[in-house]
């Protein structure tokens, strides 16, 4: 049983991390109808703020947080303005192949200009530790993940539902050009639907990297295909979808890590994928998409 | 001057021209109907001159101030705006959020708090359901809010694309009467509709379209005496 709860942490946690990838990448799918795969750099990015914070200044904690957060929002402000903007409009292969573009840029800039070797980011060891909760032992880290993803994804909810421009990001969602007769700026939307992709990202990146102790070049392509995943068995476009993926992801990876005998343990990424499909047989639009009326 | 003036306008769809050399005005105080068959080009007149659609040309004045290529979010801000064809509310979101929506342009917080209650006042329906979302709504219910939608930012002229497209008949006179109490309040009306006979009867004038061109244009008793307009729906044209 405490191995179970355990096991459902770790779930909850790195689900969680999935589910703030795939709620960036559905916000702008439904926006502008692009797949970003540089969303992965996004996340790269900020693992090598937290790296530069920590090895320069010896930032504390919450420094590291806000530096990864921010320069995620930064980057993906500044992309969506020099690389995506030029395309908008564009056929989705435009836009597919300018972001697989982007994002070979980066991881070649990251070689070149950084190191192609991974740069450890040492964190405070009061982060690594555990601690009993409920006489179960759970790890700092995987609490941090747990509380960080539902605050954030609690606050998104609430400007989604709450505010004027969160309703307009859903309206353009559902129909773009009629929002623009609402009033609501083109340009607007599309920037706050990145912005928030990069905040999501740049606290994907935190956990991410508190947990592997290091950032390398190509640290951000794991993590974006399970995301990618994630958001398409959610249902591309659907955002509660995209979060609903991230964790059902998460919850299928760490509970064949658990209990696939030794032997089998090599085929588990096969065996959660095989999972998927299964899922994607049985609804092929996804767990919470809607079959026809994305137009 | 004229409240709107459009001159020369055409608009292309590739090698398609839907709309040739069109010019037509509007009044103030007017209720003005674009008649034609269908892809006689009157959805693409407005929507144009809206600015929704990029590949035209010719000049679309507003007050006398020139906004051909001025985006659709702009020109709502001018005072003029569109409830497209087939409703288009935002099925995922409230009725109430459908409604903020159209507040946008609006920088005045009290006025769009009037402009809601009388929209409530206007459209009981509306009221009752407020918090459910848009696409349960039934057709004649989400014209009523694809319309109050457009009211909420306060227009000055308004643009009805086919707004009894489809309807049941007690909507259809709902619709055309609610036409006729938005003039009575001062907005202006530009109309796009199939319902011929019942948008002459309301309507002051008349252009009438044939396969993008203009074929007819004048006072709506007119235009409802004379037999160009049945052929132009017949698709034969006026000689």
């Amino acid at each position: 049983m405490d191995l179970f709860v355990q096991q459902l942490v770790n779930a909850i946690s790195l689900g969680g991390v999935y589910a703030l990838l795939a709620l960036g990448l559905a916000m702008v799918f439904s926006i502008m109808g692009l797949v970003n795969f540089a969303h992965g750099e996004i996340m790269t990015l900020g693992g090598y703020a937290m790296w530069f914070v920590t090895v320069q200044f010896g930032a504390p904690l919450p420094v590291v947080v806000a530096a990864s957060v921010l320069t995620g929002l930064v980057a993906a402000l500044l992309m969506e303005r020099i690389a995506f903007r030029p395309v908008r409009g564009a056929s989705v292969v435009t836009m597919l192949l300018t972001s697989f573009a982007v994002s070979v840029m980066l991881q070649v800039t990251f070689q070149n200009v950084i190191s192609p070797r991974p740069k450890g980011v040492q964190l405070p060891p009061e982060m690594s530790r555990v601690i009993p909760v409920l006489g179960v032992e759970i790890g700092v880290i995987q609490l941090t993940a747990i509380v960080m993803v539902l605050v954030s994804l609690g606050l998104i909810m609430l400007f989604l539902r709450r505010t004027t421009l969160g309703i307009s990001m859903r309206a353009a969602a559902q129909d773009f050009s009629v929002a623009r007769l609402m009033g609501i700026h083109a340009d607007a939307v599309v920037a706050t639907a990145f912005a928030i992709s990069g905040l999501l990202a740049g606290v994907a990146a935190f956990l991410w990297v508190a947990q592997r102790g290091s950032v390398d070049p190509g640290m951000g392509l794991t993590p974006i295909i399970k995301a990618f995943i994630a958001s398409v068995m959610g249902g591309l476009g659907s955002l509660p979808g995209a979060v609903v993926g991230g964790f059902v992801l998460g919850f299928v990876e760490i509970m064949l890590q658990a209990w696939l005998p030794q032997a089998a343990l090599p085929f588990k990424d096969a065996a959660s994928l095989a999972i998927v499909i299964a899922i994607l047989l049985w609804r092929p639009q996804g767990l919470l998409g809607r079959a026809a009326d994305r137009v | 001057m004229a409240l709107l003036s459009v001159e020369h306008l055409t608009v292309s769809y590739g090698a398609i021209r839907a709309v040739r050399d069109l010019s037509l005005s509007v009044e103030a105080g007017e209720i003005v109907a674009v008649l034609g068959a269908n892809g006689a080009g009157k959805s693409s007149t407005l929507n144009a001159i809206m600015g929704l659609l990029p590949a035209s040309e010719g000049s679309v004045r507003l007050d006398g101030r020139e906004i051909h290529g001025t985006p659709p979010e702009r020109v709502v801000r001018l005072g003029m705006t569109l409830t497209p064809e087939g409703r288009h509310v935002f099925p995922r979101l409230t009725v109430e959020e459908n409604l903020v929506l159209g507040a946008i342009p609006l920088r005045d917080r009290s006025r769009a708090q009037a402009l809601r209650r009388r929209i409530f006042e206007r459209f009981p329906v509306l009221a009752e359901r407020r918090g459910q979302q848009a696409g349960t709504l039934s057709g004649g219910e989400q014209q009523q809010l694809a319309i109050a939608r457009s009211l909420m930012s306060g227009p000055r002229l308004l643009l009805l694309d086919e707004p009894s497209l489809g309807l049941a008949p007690r909507y259809v006179d709902l619709i055309f009467d609610l036409i006729l109490d938005l003039r009575e309040e001062g907005t202006t009306i530009l109309l796009v509709e199939q319902n011929v006979e019942r948008t002459l009867s309301i309507a002051d004038r008349g252009y009438v379209l044939v396969t993008g061109q203009l074929q007819l244009s004048g006072p709506a008793a007119e235009l409802q005496a004379s037999s160009g307009i049945e052929r132009a729906y017949l698709g034969i044209g006026v000689a």
